[in-house]
């Protein structure tokens, strides 16, 4: 315990020293990477199998201890916490550089690492509560640094509206918890028969945070607006929060509500395919990273649906796979999502733009910053030989389990889980192949005074970490099994839990050596090539244009033309706004298209819904008139009331 | 890992080419042509691999690395896929996961190398590859989870092999579903009719022949040689769902290796018989494919 204390003293700290002494750049993020890596030492500790670590202490505050604990489910957790914040700490000074802002970013961002790690080792309601809430106050400021721009204020305010709904939900979440026992330290909490509606308050309020669809709206507002490095951290880690929270909360409720399982597996399928499906009609490079994060998140939780299943069928070989493969890509997707929203903040500190379909080309001028996406890229599909397709794999075989059992429940499941994953594995192919090869790929689509470069080592640093990270992870799956171990303890029976892990791994080894093979196959193949050319002519010139005489960069397909066919036929999920101009006449002077496609749930349930608030509460607006004398007689009158009730009672 | 399954790796390797000579032959008889040779792929290969090479100086790295990742993915799905009763090289449970993300790994690189072009063209072509192969991934997904849960196994290996003629004749309906499935995505993937027609001359209206413009020499050698691995390996599964591979392990593999040229025969016959269908259509086929794949799964699970 006390090394996880160390490192939020040194993360801490140096965030403080960074507003007092401004002209010290680097002073956050060596604090970062310090609390990093003495954080993660610790949670190394417990993966590798040492006992859960405690601290008790009275304090003022009613309603139980101060009570952290690190157990290896919180270590696996903080490792994604301490790795992408160390990262995007050092990238972070780079990429904001002298801006007047710089210093209370840094400070913020310690204050936003360290809440989150506060939220993992918190053992209290309370404790828990006001990190969260100190995490949701960090984050806000953070995304409202550019507060100058108007699209940054709407998604500042909707953000910090969504996040107090979704605590509002907690707060009653945990009242209801620890009601039956009086306290709030969460190892005296009993769910005593109120099961179903505590999970269902915990998926409202971590659901939030965490992003289901529909309560994912402020999710692609808040992070595109949000400083790149910071876009990494809350689209990687801090979402992930709400995973952790739903998932301290099921092993909290002593029995599960026996169609928990159907609810995490509908959450799944819903987010994950419409998280992709608004993806793939984004042409905001951000947004669509943000986007792929609802989608992400649901793969996740098809892993939990998929585990919470085969308990609830007796099915251990389908339960481990699954909650490992759900855990896993935790892990997984905030390696490759912060290293994508790096590769785009590199993008647009060099461009200026986020705007697919006025990018091109960069591979040439940034091939650092282009190898580092197209490993994102390769990931986030779940190809292999990276990470994502380790976990992806697990999730499916968990499934798989269930698709080939004989009873009805887990076949359903199983198959409805399958063909979800596979239509989202080839809709994420469909969207990262568009992604990448239209920001990086032909030529620019437009001149630029002078070409794009890529950035200093402070930012190509992290990148090339985080890409070498979720190769490795991708390679080494196997060997990290031992940890899924201690992870999963107690979700079901021990000795079939490890036989289950057992087979998957060796399932999972397989597959390793013959991505081995694949990747020996492929250095063949490119000798082979390299050979074959050697000592014959080979020359250059322009690509094929059908005879056309003045091809143009415009004329390449766009990031909105290449998913036009799929937008076009989910056109009644996706109800993009179009505005078109056709050319007219023989010889027509001018001609425009624009299509956007707004959130479907923005539009048709949010909007609305504040719309309808708005006008009920507007009565109210008589009373706040802005008139302080007035304010003045209302504080007159309530204490002289006060005083009234209070003379009376006695 | 078995050791004899190395034989059908090097019996893909070597023989298909051989299968776009088999289709060509069958639909030149079927016209009253004469046709060119069956061995005709054999010789263009060894015809542009002895070429020299001319980029577009738009390309980058991408452009020579996407072929090369392409057939290195294809040939290591291939170790994952059995024929003629004869099994897989790797078999674990839930192989045909990574032999379809393998096939993922060839589909990205080969949009990657069509985009850096920077050719509309090719951007179509792209555009229309992710689309269909997403909807026909999807079918193939049912079709392999049904099989598994028809024969209560997990590896490719296993569930193809035991398509017995006993399964056969006590799930014939889900079974025949499964296979016209099967066909259907064989069909698309491989840029056949009635999806893509590989004869076309107009770029507009290409598929996978027009991300290929640009490829010239070893390239474009590569490029067709990771076409028929594919078709291959496509028509292996297809012979799969055969019940032709009981009986000794050498005439079991014979008779897989006649159910490859069936099915290229097949394919030949379906080429001369019909057109190519309109792109807004395409869709509609291969969701339809995947509905009877789902219809074939409920009759196996309910049955």
């Amino acid at each position: 315990m006390m090394g996880s204390l160390w490192a939020l003293a040194l993360l801490l700290i140096p965030g403080a020293l960074a507003l007092l002494l401004p002209r010290l750049r680097w002073i956050g993020a060596a604090g970062a990477v310090a609390g990093a890596a003495v954080g993660l030492v610790a949670c190394a500790r417990l993966l590798g199998g040492a006992a859960a670590e405690s601290l008790r202490v009275h304090w003022s505050i009613p309603g139980g201890l101060l009570y952290m604990e690190l157990d290896a489910l919180g270590a696996f957790f903080l490792l994604p916490v301490w790795i992408v914040t160390a990262l995007a700490a050092v990238y972070g000074v780079e990429y904001l550089g002298r801006h007047p802002r710089a210093p209370l970013a840094a400070a913020l961002f310690n204050l936003l690492a360290a809440s989150m790690v506060v939220v993992v080792l918190s053992r209290n309601a309370l404790l828990f509560l006001a990190a969260w809430e100190i995490m949701a106050l960090s984050s806000f400021g953070l995304v409202m640094l550019e507060d100058e721009k108007d699209s940054v204020r709407a998604a500042g305010w909707t953000y910090l509206a969504a996040s107090q709904l979704g605590t509002a939900a907690l707060l009653l979440m945990f009242i209801l918890l620890g009601s039956a026992a009086g306290s709030l330290d969460f190892d005296r909490f009993s769910a005593a028969g109120r099961g179903g509606w505590i999970l269902a308050l915990g998926l409202i309020g971590f659901g939030t945070k965490a992003g289901f669809i529909p309560l994912h709206t402020w999710l692609p507002e808040a992070h595109p607006a949000a400083p790149s490095h910071v876009s990494a951290v809350m689209s990687g880690v801090m979402i992930k929060m709400g995973i952790y929270g739903l998932v301290r909360l099921l092993g909290l409720l002593g029995p599960i509500p026996a169609a928990a399982g159907w609810w995490f597996t509908a959450i799944g399928i819903s987010s994950g395919l419409l998280g992709v499906i608004y993806a793939l009609a984004q042409h905001d490079l951000k947004r669509l990273l943000a986007y792929h994060s609802v989608e992400n998140i649901g793969i996740i939780m098809l892993g939990l649906g998929v585990g919470l299943l085969g308990v609830r069928y007796g099915l251990p070989a389908m339960a481990a796979a699954g909650f490992a493969g759900g855990l896993f890509h935790v892990l997984n997707h905030a390696l490759f999502k912060s290293l994508l929203f790096l590769g785009a903040g590199s993008v647009l500190h060099a461009t200026g733009t986020r705007d697919l379909d006025r990018l091109g080309g960069l591979v040439k001028t940034m091939p650092v910053t282009a190898a580092a996406f197209l490993a994102g890229a390769l990931a986030i599909c779940g190809l292999p030989p990276f990470n994502g397709f380790a976990s992806e794999f697990l999730v499916y075989l968990g499934a798989f389990h269930g698709s080939t059992a004989s009873a009805q429940g887990p076949v359903w499941g199983g198959l409805a889980v399958l063909v979800a994953l596979s239509a989202i594995g080839g809709l994420a192919l469909a969207c990262f192949a568009k992604a990448f090869t239209v920001v990086f790929l032909g030529h620019a689509r437009e001149a630029r005074p002078q070409p794009a470069r890529d950035p200093g080592p402070a930012m190509k640093a992290p990148m090339l970490l985080l890409a070498s990270l979720c190769l490795a992870i991708g390679l080494g799956a196997p060997r990290l099994f031992p940890a899924f171990q201690y992870i999963l303890a107690g979700r079901t029976d021990a000795a079939a839990q490890a036989a289950a892990l057992g087979d998957a791994r060796a399932a999972l080894g397989t597959a390793t050596g013959v991505m081995a093979v694949f990747v020996a196959l492929a250095l063949l193949a490119a000798l082979w090539r390299i050979r074959r050319l050697a000592g014959r002519p080979v020359s250059q010139s322009v690509t094929w244009d059908c005879g056309y005489a003045a091809p143009a960069a415009t004329m390449q397909y766009t990031g909105s033309s290449m998913a036009q066919p799929l937008t076009e036929f989910l056109d009644p999920v996706l109800r993009a706004e179009r505005h078109i101009e056709p050319p007219a006449g023989y010889f027509p002077a001018s001609a425009s298209f624009v299509s956007h496609t707004p959130d479907f749930f923005q539009r048709f349930l949010y909007r609305p819904l504040t719309a309808l608030g708005a006008r009920l509460l507007a009565p109210l607006r008589r009373v706040q008139h802005g008139n302080v004398h007035l304010y003045v007689l209302y504080i007159a009158l309530t204490l002289l009331a006060l005083l009234a009730w209070s003379l009376g009672a006695r | 890992m078995s050791v004899s399954g190395l034989i059908p790796v090097l019996a893909a390797l070597t023989l298909s080419p051989l299968l776009f000579g088999v289709i060509n032959k069958v639909k030149a008889l079927v016209a009253g042509r004469q046709g060119p040779p069956v061995l005709q792929l054999y010789y263009d290969l060894l015809k542009l691999s002895r070429k020299g090479a001319v980029y577009s100086a738009t390309t980058s790295w991408l452009f020579r690395a996407g072929l090369v990742g392409g057939v290195a993915a294809v040939v290591a799905a291939l170790l994952l896929v059995p024929l003629g009763g004869t099994p897989a090289v790797f078999a674990f449970r839930g192989d045909f996961i990574l032999a379809l993300y393998l096939l993922g790994v060839a589909r990205f690189f080969l949009v990657a190398a069509a985009m850096d072009t920077g050719s509309a063209f090719e951007g179509m072509g792209a555009s229309r590859e992710v689309f269909f192969s997403a909807l026909a991934e999807l079918a193939l997904f049912v079709v392999l989870a049904a099989l598994a849960h028809g024969t209560q196994t997990g590896t490719l290996s296993a569930m193809l092999g035991g398509v017995t003629p006993e399964l056969w004749r006590a799930e014939t309906p889900s079974l025949a579903l499964l296979l016209i499935a099967l066909v259907l995505v064989l069909l698309a993937e491989n840029a056949r009719i009635p999806v893509d027609d590989p004869n076309t001359h107009l770029e507009l209206t290409m598929i996978h022949e027009v991300m290929v413009l640009d490829h010239g020499g070893p390239d474009f050698a590569l490029v067709l040689y990771t076409s028929a691995l594919k078709l291959w390996l496509f028509a292996a599964l297809v012979v799969g769902v055969l019940p032709i591979h009981d009986g000794p392990p050498a005439a079991a593999f014979a008779a897989g290796l006649a159910g490859m040229a069936l099915v290229a025969a097949l394919v030949g016959v379906v080429e001369s018989a019909m057109a190519r269908l309109r792109l807004a259509r395409v869709p509609q086929l291969l969701l339809g494919a995947a509905a009877l794949a789902l219809v074939g799964f409920l009759l196996l699970a309910a049955g």
